[in-house]
């Protein structure tokens, strides 16, 4: 082998690198995050259901935020009418907060295990918790 | 009709997918066993090419002289272009593998006006440079999908790529210049007809599966959306060696995967390793110094010589005799 050396480091470079994720997985477990929906407004109701089924929230709530926005701070409109025909107020703190009271244990889990960074708080007053 | 063989081809695979996983439920063997086999392929198979490219000779010195070779110190010599020295070879190699160099030398000649023209072209310098940089921050990107702890560096990466915070979730900028150099690349090779000509299946298929996984990428992030949670599940999954590919993950994720996959299985096969090739290209990470060291072929044999003086210390008497000068007495 001519420059073998050079080219075995590479390679061993190259393994290291796409091992690499494997390394920092093993022994690991699986676990899922966990958001938690313990929170007293949610267990004062009968039937606990979001806005939308739970499916549509987990895919689409993102989507649904941004529409609330577009909609109620260029057009004014407040209402949002579900699928079920129940009547909502478009409002991220006093809709969707009232009930998700508990932003670490809830928002927070998914987004920090999949690395999104959402801006809602950047306008909006993040709720104090622990209190 | 290459071009046509690697879309049915790219087409195929899709169905597959959709039809393995949506409707026989296969979703082991699209989301583990695959991209196990897969990932298995393309590391060997990466390793095993580099390896046996490493094994072929290269006695000589064989680099392509683009600049002034280094020879007398008041000729002025281009260091980079036709390096002479290790940290020259370097220079150029970087300016290679980041930059793309060698392409941005790149010419075209036409007619005009009755006169054949030479010009510089860096169009395919350009959407390539952004085809491989895109590429490289799409791949850097996934990382978020595949540590369980997200690491810092990969949050900023991913931030800068949305940074024009359009759309929800934010549209990554390298999505749409994948998409659009990956589609000048392929157009390049339908509209332009000398590199039409030379086209065949095995440069479309890349391309039509690069793309393929782009848009199925787009597809699951910004219309058909999955539950991404679950989707990082399957991943840490792989990754930790507990494989449960959830049913739960909508189909275009598996399409994906399958996708990428087949990508990873095919690569060391392929022209994609011009990723390993171009580290190894001798025209380019050799230093021409072939007029200041004697490059000896190693497995010259060894020739017996019979020099002149050899000769006429042999013969010196008869040719002495018959009168033929000699240049020892």
């Amino acid at each position: 082998m001519y420059n073998g050396g050079k080219i075995i480091l590479g390679l061993i470079v190259f393994i290291g690198l796409m091992a690499a994720p494997f390394i920092f997985g093993l022994g690991k477990g699986n676990a899922k995050p966990n958001p938690s929906i313990d929170t007293p407004a949610i267990k004062a109701m009968e039937k606990k259901q979001c806005v939308e089924a739970k499916a549509v929230m987990k895919t689409e709530h993102m989507k649904m935020l941004n529409d609330w926005r577009d909609s109620v701070v260029r057009d004014g409109k407040r209402l949002y009418v579900a699928t079920d025909g129940k009547k909502y107020d478009m409002s991220l703190q006093n809709t969707c907060m009232k009930c998700h009271s508990n932003k670490a244990q809830f928002c927070d889990k998914c987004h920090i295990y999949v690395g999104a960074k959402p801006y809602c708080w950047d306008c909006h007053i993040a709720p104090k918790e622990g209190a | 009709m290459g071009m046509y063989v690697a879309f049915l081809a790219v087409a195929g695979l899709i169905v597959l997918a959709f039809l393995g996983v949506q409707a026989a439920g296969l979703h082991f063997l699209f989301g583990a066993l695959i991209p196990y086999i897969a990932f298995f392929l393309f590391v060997i198979g990466f390793a095993y090419r580099v390896f046996l490219w490493g094994t072929s000779a290269v006695p000589f010195r064989i680099p392509t002289t683009a600049g002034q070779m280094q020879s007398f110190p008041w000729v002025k010599s281009n260091k980079f272009d036709n390096p002479s020295n290790g940290f020259g070879v370097v220079i150029r190699m970087a300016l290679e593998v980041l930059l793309f160099r060698s392409l941005f030398r790149n010419t075209k000649s036409e007619i005009h006006d009755g006169r054949l023209i030479h010009g510089s072209d860096k169009w395919l310098w350009l959407f390539g440079l952004m085809f491989h940089y895109s590429f490289l921050i799409i791949f850097i990107r996934h990382f978020r999908l595949f540590l369980e702890n997200v690491p810092g560096f990969i949050l900023i990466i991913e931030s800068l790529d949305g940074f024009f915070q359009a759309g929800v979730p934010f549209v990554y900028l390298t999505d749409l210049m994948l998409v659009a150099a990956a589609t000048f690349l392929f157009a390049r090779r339908v509209l332009l007809p000398q590199i039409r000509y030379i086209s065949m299946a095995a440069d479309y298929f890349p391309l039509f599966l690069i793309l393929g996984i782009a848009i199925s990428g787009i597809l699951m992030r910004y219309f058909i959306r999955v539950d991404i949670t679950g989707a990082k599940q399957v991943i840490i999954g792989l990754v930790s060696f507990q494989p449960a590919p959830s049913a739960e993950v909508g189909v275009i994720f598996y399409i994906h995967l399958f996708l990428v996959s087949t990508l990873l299985a095919y690569f060391p096969f392929s022209k994609l390793m011009h990723f390993g090739g171009v580290f190894l290209s001798p025209t380019r990470n050799l230093a021409n110094n072939s007029r200041m060291v004697r490059h000896v072929n190693p497995w010259n044999p060894d020739v017996h010589v019979h020099t002149y003086a050899e000769y006429e210390d042999e013969f010196r008497d008869k040719m002495k005799k018959v009168g033929i000068p000699v240049e020892k007495e």
